[in-house]
């Protein structure tokens, strides 16, 4: 063991030899430390933070992997692009994969306005237009009857209710087409076949299991004493429900918007089987005009078509970024 | 106890007027269970007995749209075409998924910006998917003419040409469009391992690759059962990819189970044909779930 | 209505069942005017269950309960003349404590003037006026549970219901409010029914203390009465901290004079006042650490000499585990007192303040 004289003269030798200024204290407090244990020559070992190679073995592989798997998933959109902004006879000679010699717009400017699906040529307008009108009220509808839903399951449960749970979320299993004919029956029972109205019942019907299962959860998540003091306070149903719950709610209702705006602006199977040529949201028009037989294939066109109807989810899953994940993650895992 | 419960009330009056809000509240949710989901489902089983064809009649014929269904080459077809599809997917789009999920739990820099690139093509729709592979599979324009004009003449990738394997361009497609999402699901469910696992992995000193699969793969049960169930769930419903992509061709090479109940009931007008087809789709969906259910939630009571 | 003149709460054969499970069991208890009655128990014992049913926030599955003489078995909550504070203190996060506080007066239909009037006496009574313009994320916990006192407080109601209201607090902050909460009694004098687990909340604060178990009523008495003839070896056991010593034995007759016996170890009990009469058989002795004395001169009728096993400081006292015979005992000594550990002492006390347990667990 050193005695304390000889420690003080080390210090000394040491502090002349660190460099100026750079945690000093601290250094040489390790250092007096590692004399007092007896094993002054442990100093000359690694200290400081562990040397990190950024082009290890490892990193290599883990960016390499995703890089190339990166490009994998961008190139569609990027052949999508690049497809639309070109000329027929360019895409005839050239590559797809080749960047436009000669921009245009014009592919856009036919898919949006003539393009022809079947029997009229006003372009995918005419289905983007429609696709809103069915988007936007089932989307209200549908997160409206499911909120209540969940939140009548999570708070005020009575007797059946949790059978009737059971039966919708089963039935989120069943095929849609085993139900497509007896809601077609339903829907002209009550007049609404073939008008966009029919076609917002029935995507609340279809959104309602996982919107309720998403609400219910939340809802039951949420302190149980809030709707307790809230009671006590001689709110009911609808008051809890309208001033303290979804007031606390808003993120998951973001949630399920997200979910829905994207779920039913892509529906296609729906659209087709409950709507008239005239009132087809975008997605079956899209399909109508790239598979239709007749004529010239105008890649570019359809190109310039799929990127349209593709817009609006794209746009939503950009903005809402984290959400999205959150969402889609949440509904699943806890379902 | 967790949820407050309104149930069982002791010697009130009237039960029906108990917590009338909240049942007033759940008619839509009740009358599409039992309407829709329950009556529907039934409906839709009870005319498949039947030898219904523009319109649903009440004609029993027995089993014999079921024969019928078993012996028509196109359902044949269907069904090994779904066979097919599903299991790969299943795999594919699992391993793909977690290893996916892996590489971005490494704490990589650009971690959000992989996953929203992994991710955007799930917010399309399937038609869009489906168009979109058409156009990189065209084996005059797409990826077999851009190799062949790279000097390499004689490669040949046109699956979308080529009964023989035109499910497995589909499959492309799907994955391309699916395996974002599963691998969402098994980030959160790889976050969600506690961190204390990985430190004494680390201090035993596990490789990372067996820490995954020995370890962290089995405490990820939960989540691995319900991502196999809705990817399950979703094979089964795989119809507008189809459409979109290869309208089932060439000829019938690519014809999916929910491609043909829809061309029979509102094509052929054959609702008998469909209604067979579409209760066969449900049983299979039953042979899925049920198990899964009976694990889940059975052992629970 | 029998133990009490005029009750201000009373229940009647309560009982409640989840299902087949039985949570509450033919309970009656019949609260006065201005008391402040705890119920305390351990977690499961039913305490918050039984509040919820006087809340109305729970229904009976058979009783009846009454507040200031009307029959609300069927009431609503906010028709039973009762404010609610509870363990999370369950403020809508959304609401500035100023609206937190007129929620249930607006929902009611009370005039503005007559809910400005009432906030401004919570808010001086409370001490929370600078706080009213805040929302309850800005809030420390002390003043979140003042602000759930105050919404209590403004619905100008009988009874109170606490609902362990300071068990999310910190020790120093929950002593605090606990005297608060005394000094509100004292002067608001309404009647108080207070959920806890914690017996130092139940002793400071009870006129009466309901102690439970399984669902029943174990002893409802005064805390000193409780504290010193605890009916079972129940309410013993969890009354008092340190606990209770236990000495398993029987109970023998030599001469006329009843005595405890466990091994060699031989305690008179000529000064042990009996709740029944007394049968030779096996029997468990009970003696608070704070009851027996160490070192403290003659006189004990029962004294022995003994080893100190372990010494535990808690700060102003410390705890002496000493073996006596084949049975190991805390006493509990100033610290200033405390002896090593290994050494010697003398051990007294007097069976007057023990308490004697029949096989049953019941009060002997």
């Amino acid at each position: 063991m050193a005695t304390p004289q000889t420690l003080e003269q080390f210090q000394q030798k040491c502090a002349a030899v660190l460099r100026p200024g750079l945690r000093k204290n601290k250094e040489l407090e390790r250092f007096r430390v590692s004399v007092k244990n007896g094993n002054a020559l442990a100093a000359d070992g690694p200290r400081g933070p562990k040397p990190r190679h950024a082009f290890s073995k490892r990193n290599i592989f883990i960016y390499g992997t995703l890089f190339v798997v990166a490009v994998y998933y961008l190139l569609p959109l990027y052949v999508m692009v690049v497809t639309s902004l070109k000329g027929m006879p360019e895409i005839r000679l050239g590559n797809i994969f080749s960047p436009p010699m000669e921009i245009t717009f014009e592919p856009w400017v036919k898919a949006w306005a003539t393009a022809c699906t079947g029997l009229n040529c006003d372009g995918l307008s005419r289905g983007f237009w429609n696709s809103v009108r069915i988007t936007v009220p089932s989307v209200i509808l549908s997160i409206a009857i499911a909120s209540v839903n969940g939140y009548a399951l999570a708070n005020w449960r009575f007797k059946g209710s949790e059978l009737f749970f059971t039966i919708l979320i089963v039935g989120a299993f069943i095929p849609y087409q085993v139900m497509l004919y007896p809601i077609v029956i339903i829907l002209r029972e009550i007049g609404l076949y073939g008008s966009l109205s029919g076609l917002v019942v029935v995507h609340s019907i279809f959104g309602m299991p996982i919107l309720t299962l998403l609400f219910r959860n939340y809802f039951a998540s949420l302190p149980e004493e809030l709707f307790k003091a809230a009671r006590v306070d001689g709110a009911g149903f609808w008051s809890i429900y309208l001033r303290i719950m979804v007031p606390m709610s808003v993120p998951i209702f973001v949630v399920a918007v997200i979910l829905q705006i994207t779920g039913i602006w892509n529906d296609f199977l729906f659209g087709v089987v409950y709507t008239r040529p005239d009132t087809y949201p975008m997605t079956v028009q899209l399909n109508n005009i790239v598979n239709s037989v007749q004529g010239v294939k105008e890649y570019n066109v359809n190109m310039a078509a799929t990127l349209l109807t593709g817009l609006v989810p794209l746009i939503v899953y950009f903005i809402s970024g984290k959400l999205f994940v959150r969402g889609i993650a949440a509904g699943a895992v806890k379902g | 106890m967790r949820h407050f419960t309104m149930s069982s009330a002791a010697r009130r009056p009237s039960r029906l007027f108990r917590n009338f809000s909240a049942k007033i509240a759940s008619v839509p949710m009740i009358l599409t269970a039992l309407v829709v989901f329950v009556g529907g489902t039934l409906w839709t089983v009870l005319y498949s007995f039947t030898n219904s064809r523009l319109l649903p009649r009440l004609n029993f014929v027995g089993l014999d749209q079921y024969e019928r269904l078993w012996a028509t080459p196109r359902w044949l077809v269907s069904i090994e075409n779904l066979a097919i599809y599903g299991i790969l997917s299943l795999i594919f789009s699992l391993v793909i998924g977690f290893v996916l999920a892996a590489l971005l739990d490494q704490k990589i820099r650009f971690e959000d910006t992989l996953r929203t690139i992994f991710l955007y093509p799930f917010a399309l729709s399937f038609v869009v998917t489906g168009v979109v592979w058409q156009w990189l599979l065209n084996p005059d324009f797409g990826v077999q003419a851009v190799v062949r004009s790279l000097g390499w003449e004689s490669f040949a990738f046109d699956p979308l040409y080529n009964s023989s394997i035109v499910i497995y361009g589909v499959l492309i497609a799907a994955l391309w469009q699916g395996t974002g999402f599963v691998m969402c699901l098994m980030l959160a469910g790889l976050r969600g391992i506690d961190e204390d696992i990985w430190k004494a992995a680390r201090v035993d000193g596990i490789p990372a690759w067996r820490t995954y699969l020995f370890i962290v793969l089995p405490m990820m049960r939960p989540v691995l059962v319900t991502t196999l169930v809705i990817i399950a769930a979703g094979i089964v419903k795989v119809y507008d990819l189809v459409v979109a992509q290869t309208s089932g061709g060439p000829g019938i090479a690519s014809e999916v189970p929910a491609k043909y109940v829809y061309d029979y009931m509102f094509f052929a007008q054959n609702l008998g044909q469909g209604f067979a087809a579409s209760t066969m789709m449900l049983l299979s969906v039953a042979i899925v779930i049920v198990p899964w259910a009976y694990l889940e939630f059975g052992r629970r009571r | 209505m029998s133990a009490t003149a005029n009750p201000s709460v009373s229940i009647q054969d309560l009982t409640l069942n989840f299902g087949i499970v039985p949570v509450l069991q033919s309970l009656d208890l019949d609260i006065a005017e201005g008391e402040f009655i705890v119920l305390l128990g351990p977690s499961g014992c039913g305490k918050s269950t039984l509040l919820n049913c006087i809340a109305g926030l729970l229904d009976i599955s058979d009783g009846r309960i009454f507040i200031k003489g009307k029959n609300v078995t069927w009431e609503e909550p906010k028709d039973r003349g009762i404010g609610m504070v509870f363990q999370s203190y369950a403020l809508y996060p959304q609401m500035s404590v100023e609206k937190n506080l007129s929620f249930g007066l607006k929902v009611a239909g009370t005039p503005k003037a007559e809910i400005d009037k009432r906030i401004a006496r919570a808010a001086e009574i409370l001490q929370i006026e600078q706080l009213l313009q805040r929302k309850p994320a800005a809030l420390s916990g002390g003043q979140r549970q003042r602000v759930a006192i105050g919404r209590a407080l403004v619905r100008d109601v009988d009874v109170f219901l606490f609902d362990e209201p300071l068990s999310n607090l910190d020790a120093k902050l929950r002593s605090e409010l606990r005297v608060e909460i005394k000094r509100l009694h004292q002067r608001l004098a309404n009647t108080m029914i207070y959920v806890t687990h914690d017996q130092i909340e139940a002793m400071t604060l009870a006129d009466r203390i309901a102690v439970m178990r399984g669902g029943v009523i174990q002893q409802l008495d005064e805390p000193q009465a409780i504290y010193n003839r605890p009916v079972n070896r129940f309410v013993a056991g969890f009354i008092g901290s340190p606990g209770m010593n236990f000495i398993e034995g029987g109970l023998e007759e030599s001469g006329g004079d009843w005595r405890f016996g466990s091994g060699d170890l031989k305690v008179p009990l000529s000064t042990y006042v009996f709740d029944q009469q007394p049968v030779a058989g096996p029997a468990v002795f009970g003696m608070r650490p704070e009851h027996i004395g160490l070192n403290s001169g003659s006189g004990w009728p029962f004294s022995a000499k003994v080893t100190v096993d372990v010494v535990e400081p808690m700060g102003s006292d410390t705890l002496v585990w000493v073996r006596l015979g084949a049975q190991s005992l805390s006493v509990r000594v100033p610290s200033e007192r405390a002896p090593k550990t290994g050494s010697q002492v003398e051990i007294g006390f007097d069976p007057m303040r023990a308490s004697l347990f029949g096989e049953d667990g019941n009060r002997l």
